[in-house]
């Protein structure tokens, strides 16, 4: 190999910055966020917990689609209950905690999901109710 | 090959160094717009594409300028411009980089961009563009690196190489008509939606990009001891002549038929374009004089190229002088007065003016950098491996 | 080595290619307008008749505005945009001096003279000798939702499209990247695009309803939220009580829209341009 004097040295300075994070954190994530139930009670959801979980993310884009694209604007039922379609219409008529429920897990995990460029979080719609 | 561009004198050093720092104010600019929004540029609803989109549409046109030294060469087998064409193919290859910055530039969400390939609509012609600059840039890059590898090499070009060669030629008419297409298919926009739009750009982009080889050359005879040849350039001065003529005939066209018939629609853009557009007791006229500096300019490049042929007095002054004010009227012409002139009045015949603002300037002279940089540091290896050759 | 080297190049980038092709050949192969290109193959053999009763079957919803219950009460035309601006969290954009700021604001419908409404009817107030009515009065001015909306023919990425079910000229903001290529084909000046966040200008929030954000373009959407929950589009709503604005299905022969239309004699915006509009005016 040519230029062995150059490559070992640069791949392991690049395997150290790329891993940086890993050791910067002691190699730990830290304690995992418990995300909040509904501050209202409700105990049934659109889906099972587990699937919510990990799904809730594609559920939501089949949403958008369904009712912004498709027409199917139908409600969703759940435990005897229905609800609409939507983020803002659906999730957030329960868990209107969204800096507990929402942002727990997804700063844990460092991701920032655009939904709340365009939706609103029931904090954001108090927040101009109270401006006269 | 690449290395060829490490090695040169000051003045390449310190021209590099002038351009990227262009190009980082360029980027701060950039990020400022993408941080706080569009709302930074002079655009607005009545005139939402400005500065960005008619660079774009002027610099589609350059990369296409480069088909009238590769088409005589490869299909009508004219060896003067043996040299000349791996010129050509780098200047594609620059402009439609910066077409593409331009666009990225322009549009509001930026990381969406994808979406154009995830969710393609083949009805769309921005979907269409996206596929010919694309393709053209691919093909570009492919022939250019196989030709100049061959030269160096001192071997003929592999036969797969003049198969994207011939490809490479439609694609460049292409390139311009589908970015014509961009304009001429809109309903209400009077000014644009006429059938001479993609024949008035093609002429003015095989006058206007061979003005700038051409210019380019001059700077490297002076600079890097490379000589296109006099014939080449005598030859190329024909054709854009003959090119710059024909734009400048469907410009008058474009007037006959919006003043004789005497519709409004036809009539409004011109106006504002040439003469100011009064409405409302008052009269809009920014672009007037940058409109007629670009008709003097027209004529007076064709001027100094007709004295150039008449008294055979071929020197290097002359071609650029001709060269530039062609260039630069073409640029005002279809870089500023297109898009703009065709934007004034809004679908309510309401008259909005356009003010770029510092921040558009900057990220648009940022990109022009970009595009200099790549095209001086490929002509630089172009020229390099020419001269390993000769040596 | 070397050839080694080059054979495994060359079936990367045919696997590159082929990967970064299938899901646009994919998409191509099953997109509407190729299966529509197919139909009309078809129609050009022979079922003429059929093709033409597929294109006006189902709903297209459309709208009748009787300026003359407007005529001077400009009371009710604000009404109707500020039922509108409510509904949808449009923002009131205003420049440093809290003056209305041209460039960046968002308009769904609004009121504006005849001559702009009606662009090209007018040449100049000399010539044109309107009525005392007609030059005194504003006009409300919406999208077309046009049965053939140019818009939706130029967006390169389906962010804009027409709902089968009723026609609308729909909007999905999710997937708009925001190049206003719209925009410069409407040509009734229907789209607005959001030059910066709208939010700091929504003096209070629907909270059925989301915003929008930057960079994308966003229009009047016939109320489609509302219609799935069978109310009225929220300017119809709005001056409910002097019937001013009829809504309804132009395809239903029974419609009330229809015997409007049949009755009176209305005007569109720039039919020439055969867009087709939905919105008619009684003037």
């Amino acid at each position: 190999m040519y230029n062995k004097g150059l490559i070992i040295p640069g791949l392991v300075v690049f395997v150290f910055i790329a891993t940086f994070p890993l050791w910067y954190n002691g190699l730990s994530a830290g304690t995992a966020p418990k995300p909040e139930p509904p501050p209202g009670g409700e105990k049934t959801c659109v889906a099972p917990k587990e699937v919510m979980r990990s799904q809730h993310m594609v559920m939501l884009n089949q949403w958008r689609d369904e009712a912004l694209r498709d027409g199917l604007r139908t409600a969703v039922p759940a435990d005897g209950k229905e609800y609409r379609k939507g983020l803002q219409l659906a999730c957030m008529s329960c868990h209107t905690n969204k800096d507990k429920f929402c942002d727990a897990c997804h700063n844990y995990v460092a991701v920032q999901p655009y939904c709340w460029s365009c939706h609103l979080a029931p904090a954001d719609i108090a927040a101009k109710k109270e401006k006269p | 090959m690449i290395e060829k561009a490490l090695k040169g004198t000051p003045i390449y050093w310190g021209w590099l160094a002038l351009l990227l720092a262009l190009m980082v104010l360029g980027a701060a600019c950039y990020i400022r717009q993408f941080l706080f929004g569009m709302a930074l540029t002079g655009m607005g609803r009545d005139l939402s594409w400005g500065l960005y989109i008619s660079q774009f549409t002027f610099l589609v046109g350059v990369a296409a300028g480069g088909l009238m030294l590769v088409l005589p060469f490869y299909i009508h087998d004219y060896k003067v411009f043996g040299r000349l064409t791996i010129l050509g193919e780098f200047l594609a290859i620059s402009a439609i980089v910066m077409c593409l910055m331009f666009v990225m530039a322009d549009i509001g969400q930026p990381i969406r961009a994808l979406n154009m390939i995830l969710h393609p609509t083949p009805n769309s012609m921005l979907f269409w563009d996206m596929v010919v600059l694309v393709g053209y840039l691919t093909l570009n890059i492919i022939c250019g690196w196989v030709i100049l590898t061959a030269e160096k090499k001192e071997v003929k070009p592999p036969k797969w190489g003049y198969f994207f060669v011939s490809v490479s030629i439609p694609f460049a008419v292409s390139i311009h008509t589908v970015t014509a297409m961009l304009y001429c298919g809109l309903p209400s926009r009077h000014f644009w939606l006429s059938a001479i739009t993609a024949p008035r750009f093609l002429a003015s982009a095989f006058a206007a990009g061979p003005s700038l080889i051409l210019i380019f050359c001059a700077i490297m005879k002076k600079f890097a001891h490379f000589d296109a040849g006099k014939e080449a350039v005598n030859k190329l001065i024909t054709i854009i002549m003959y090119a710059a003529i024909i734009n400048a005939f469907f410009v008058c066209m474009e007037f006959f038929v919006g003043y004789y018939s005497n519709v409004p629609g036809h009539m409004h853009s011109l106006e504002y374009l040439f003469f100011g557009l009064e409405h409302d007791g008052h009269v809009y006229n920014n672009l007037v004089p940058i409109m007629w500096t670009s008709v003097i300019m027209c004529f007076a490049g064709l001027a100094v190229f007709a004295y150039m042929k008449l008294a055979k007095a071929q020197t290097d002054t002359l071609v650029v002088l001709g060269c530039a004010l062609t260039f630069l009227s073409l640029f005002l012409d279809k870089g500023l007065g297109f898009v703009l002139g065709g934007l004034v009045v809004n679908p309510l015949n309401q008259i909005t003016e356009y003010y770029p603002t510092l921040n558009e300037i900057f990220v648009s002279t940022g990109i022009w950098a970009t595009g200099f940089f790549l095209v001086t540091v490929l002509y630089k290896i172009a020229v390099a491996v020419e001269h390993e050759v000769e040596a | 080595m070397d050839n080694n080297r080059r054979s495994f190049l060359k079936i990367a980038g045919i696997t590159a290619l082929a990967g970064i092709g299938a899901p646009v050949a994919a998409h191509l192969s099953s997109s509407p307008a190729f299966a529509n290109s197919e139909n009309n193959a078809a129609a050009q053999t022979g079922h003429e008749a059929a093709g033409e009763s597929e294109k006006h079957s189902g709903v297209r919803l459309g709208m009748v505005i009787d300026m003359r219950k407007f005529y001077g009460q400009p009371d009710m035309l604000d009404k109707v945009i500020a039922s509108c601006n409510k509904a949808h969290n449009i923002p009131h954009i205003v420049d440093g001096n809290g003056k209305t700021d041209r460039k960046s604001e968002i308009k769904w419908i609004w009121k504006a003279p005849y001559a702009d409404v009606f662009a090209d009817q007018w040449v100049e107030q000399s010539v044109a000798h309107p009525s005392k009515t007609i030059a005194e009065n504003d006009f409300l001015v919406l999208c077309n939702h046009c049965n053939q909306p140019a818009c939706v023919r130029v967006c390169p990425t389906k962010a804009t499209f027409v709902l089968k079910e009723n026609g609308i000229v729909a909007m999905d903001y999710h997937r708009c990247i925001g190049c206003r290529f719209c925009m410069m084909a409407c040509p009734y000046g229907a789209r607005s695009f959001n030059w910066k966040d709208p939010r700091p200008y929504i003096s209070e929030y629907n909270p059925n309803f989301p915003t929008r954000m930057r960079g994308v373009v966003e229009k009047c959407t016939f109320c489609e939220e509302r219609l799935a929950l069978g109310q009225q589009p929220a300017c119809v709503e709005a001056v409910q009580d002097s019937n001013a604005i009829v809504f309804g299905d132009l395809n239903n022969p029974e419609s009330q829209i229809r015997q409007v239309l049949a009755r009176e004699n209305t005007i569109q915006r720039s039919p020439a341009y055969g867009t087709q509009p939905s919105v008619f005016y009684i003037v």
